[in-house]
């Protein structure tokens, strides 16, 4: 084949394609963009469920099992929800892969709460491009709250710095005088939380701050940094750690008998995970902050969201741990979706679904913490923006004081 | 090389499969011309998202089959061949994005760079053989996402984050989308890759290479140089795998640390073997394998994937142990019977 011979062929296909492509979905009352029709709503997700971190694939499983509870309950508006989920086990070229195989040959109406940072980076460029909205991203890094530049991805959960900044608005409440020692994880999770915290302390950071101390998440243990932050003579520890580094933290406090005013992220507040094997004596005090309830705390027991989301993991997912966090997290991000559909009602364009989830009105999921709401705008991405703090008592936490929100940006 | 031989003998497949000698390292004749046409023609008549994912195949294509030349030709062992993928992929993403070379001459200096690693790697490699050999490489390959990671670089890199990579359009507004044209970017890109490999293999260097392979003393004995075509064989290994990282990273439209894991460096490894060491056409089939058939054990079942695609790899390795050679072996000793009779 000569080059000139396979150049027409390659201009007639693409003048048939772009016919194609402009040639329907005109004269419809309701009005439908791909991946939805009177009788479907179709969504794509993309999740871990090998690899790496294939422990949150929970999440994907409890989203799949919400749209089954829904359309066996008669769908949103009378559509069934088609939930199409693929497993990139936290490799962002599968990202991208499947992310295109989603649109291009499910043809999906949106891509809901794909999990993991550099999947989401990987892929958001290419969704913005396609104007298909990447609603709800299951990542708490700051930069998914920018309409102006990336108008069709939405964050959901509050985000690392914006924690951080409400930790800062409550030491400067409560011990405006804290000598404060900031550990962090050498990586963007560590470094958001840190970059927040500063902001959220403002001028005041400088004469707070007595130490800064960062690790690699390849150490094996994070001793010797406890010990020369203790050494400072800080009074207040900001423990911006994953979880096994927080478990190293509170014991070896413990350990030194060191008892600071000490804050761990909400990612290390597992019961589980983080404050038995660090050692319930010496987690006492400790404090973090929460946006949604524990599934496993009976305190929940008699409240009405909590008993529908029982409810639901008996009959949809029997056999799950209710105590994995995923559960609560999958089933608050699936009730967010389900709501916006429901409000965009007949009017399933890319272009509608995307107005709709930035026009949520103190919206409460049956997951969230009483008080927690979500509110978004045409300028603030940043669905979840609030969140309580607690302290560990005993065998839990126990949520105090108001619902604190960071006040967008 | 030899054991392989010897199984051969073993197995009583309907053709025997001996390790390739230079002259069968490639396709024949029609063989070749029919799969030329069917490249050109495929992008035709299917969905840009296919046409993306044949590209990946043929990126990961390019990586086995420089996987093949160390392993098939030289007889040296890599489990590291995705730390090469890796500073390919950011040779060129940060050539593009911070340099703003265009995209075509990233892809010589991201080989030229990883030439000049794969040849300094070949050095300490020349006292190791054998498994201590691929734990080395291994090494390699852990540490890589890491060295990336490293706030030093981070202006360059992007650290954690990675750096989000520009799609070229159709130059000389050629009436294409960029999917169709990076598709035949990389199909010209693969082919000159493989016509020169090929003719590596079959001129004096790939001679001693393959003696190096079938017996180190006797090749020494000949008068092959072993510290240099050992090394020399390391670097063009390198120098393609990173041809095909830079073509990745501009396909992918990112790269991440996470991108270039160790399983990454299996999955290639992985390719390899099932398309048949030594055999060059063969890196295409393993790349078909690596890139299609995780989606398929994730079609049966979502919590077992690893499991399937583990059944899946059995299977083929009970079934074809000399992988998509022996497929072609016997496919062609059957179309001589048909021709024949």
């Amino acid at each position: 084949m000569t080059f000139q011979q396979k150049l027409r062929i390659a201009t007639l296909s693409t003048a048939i394609m772009a016919f194609a492509a402009t040639g329907g979905s005109a004269l419809a009352q309701k009005k439908y963009d791909t991946g939805a029709s009177d009788t479907e709503i179709k969504i794509g997700n993309i999740m871990p469920y090998s690899g790496p971190a294939s422990a949150y694939g929970i999440i994907g499983k409890t989203e799949a099992a919400y749209f089954q509870m829904i359309n066996e309950k008669g769908g949103i508006n009378g559509r069934k929800v088609n939930f199409i989920s693929y497993d990139d086990a936290y490799s962002p070229p599968k990202a991208v892969e499947h992310t295109r195989k989603l649109v291009e040959s499910d043809e999906v109406l949106l891509v809901f709460n794909p999990l993991g940072t550099p999947s989401n980076t990987a892929i958001q460029k290419y969704l913005n491009a396609k104007k298909v909205p990447q609603l709800f991203v299951a990542t708490g890094a700051a930069k998914w709250n920018d309409p102006t530049h990336f108008p069709w991805t939405m964050g959901w959960q509050p985000n690392y710095q914006d924690e951080a900044r409400i930790y800062a608005k409550y030491l400067l409440k409560e011990k405006p005088d804290a000598k404060v020692a900031v550990l962090y994880q050498n990586d963007d999770f560590g470094k958001d939380y840190v970059k927040g915290f500063k902001e959220g302390l403002g001028d005041k950071a400088k004469a707070m701050i007595v130490i800064e101390e960062s690790y690699e998440i390849s150490e094996p243990t994070i001793d010797s940094h406890i010990v020369k932050i203790k050494a400072s003579g800080a009074d207040t520890l900001m423990d911006f750690t994953t979880p096994k580094f927080a478990a190293q933290t509170i014991k070896k406090n413990g350990e030194l008998n060191w008892k600071p005013l000490h804050i761990v992220t909400n990612v290390s507040i597992s019961v589980g995970a983080v404050m038995k094997p660090a050692g319930l004596e010496h987690g006492q005090g400790v404090l973090s902050a929460a946006y949604l309830k524990d599934g496993a705390d009976p305190q929940w027991n008699s409240d009405e969201g909590m008993k529908k989301w029982i409810a639901f993991v008996d009959k949809y997912m029997p056999g799950a741990n209710k105590a994995d966090s995923g559960l609560v997290y999958g089933y608050g991000a699936a009730q967010t979706l389900h709501k916006v559909l429901e409000m965009a009602g007949d009017n399933l364009t890319r272009e509608n679904v995307m107005k709709q989830a930035a026009s949520l009105k103190d919206f409460q999921t049956d997951v969230a913490l009483p008080g927690v709401k979500i509110n978004t705008s045409a300028t603030d991405f940043a669905p979840i923006q609030q969140v309580q703090m607690m302290r560990f008592k005993g065998e839990r936490w126990e949520l105090f004081g108001d619902i604190i929100s960071s006040d967008g940006h | 090389m030899s054991t392989i031989q010897e199984s051969a003998a073993e197995t009583q497949a309907a053709a025997t499969v001996d390790a390739p000698p230079k002259r069968a390292m490639g396709l024949g004749r029609t063989a070749s011309w029919a799969m030329l046409i069917a490249f050109l023609v495929l992008p035709l008549l299917v969905k840009n998202f296919v046409i993306f994912q044949v590209t990946m195949v043929l990126i990961y294509g390019i990586a086995v089959l420089a996987l093949n030349i160390l392993t098939g030709g030289s007889g040296q062992f890599s489990l590291g061949q995705s730390a090469f993928y890796a500073i390919g992929a950011y040779a060129a993403a940060i050539l593009i994005e911070h340099g703003g070379v265009n995209y075509a001459l990233t892809l010589p200096i991201a080989g030229i760079i990883c030439f000049g690693v794969g040849f300094l790697f070949g050095f300490p490699a020349l006292r190791l053989s054998g498994i201590y050999l691929a734990l080395a490489t291994y090494a390699f390959a852990v540490a890589m996402p890491q060295l990336l990671k490293l706030g030093v670089f981070e202006h360059w890199t992007g650290g954690v984050q990675g750096l989000v990579v520009t799609k070229p359009d159709a130059p000389f507004g050629l009436p294409m989308s960029q999917d169709m044209w990076l598709y035949y970017f990389t199909l010209a890109v693969s082919i000159a890759i493989y016509l020169a490999s090929i003719n590596l293999l079959r001129s004096r260097s790939g001679r001693a290479m393959m003696a190096i392979r079938d017996n180190e003393i006797a090749a020494s004995a000949m008068g092959v140089d072993l510290s240099v075509y050992k090394t020399l064989a390391f670097g063009v290994s390198a120098g393609i795998t990173g041809v095909a990282g830079a073509l990745g990273a501009i396909a992918v439209q990112f790269v991440a640390p996470d991108s270039y894991t160790f399983q990454l460096a299996i999955a290639l490894f992985l390719g390899m073997v099932v398309g048949g060491v030594g055999w060059l056409p063969g890196s295409l089939a393993g790349a078909a394998f690596i890139v299609f058939v995780p989606n398929i054990a994730e079609g049966i079942s979502k919590g077992l994937s690893g499991a399937f695609f583990g059944v899946l790899l059995f299977a083929v390795i009970y079934l074809v142990p000399h992988g998509a050679r022996q497929g072609a072996i016997y496919a062609e000793t059957l179309i001589n019977k048909f021709r024949r009779s």
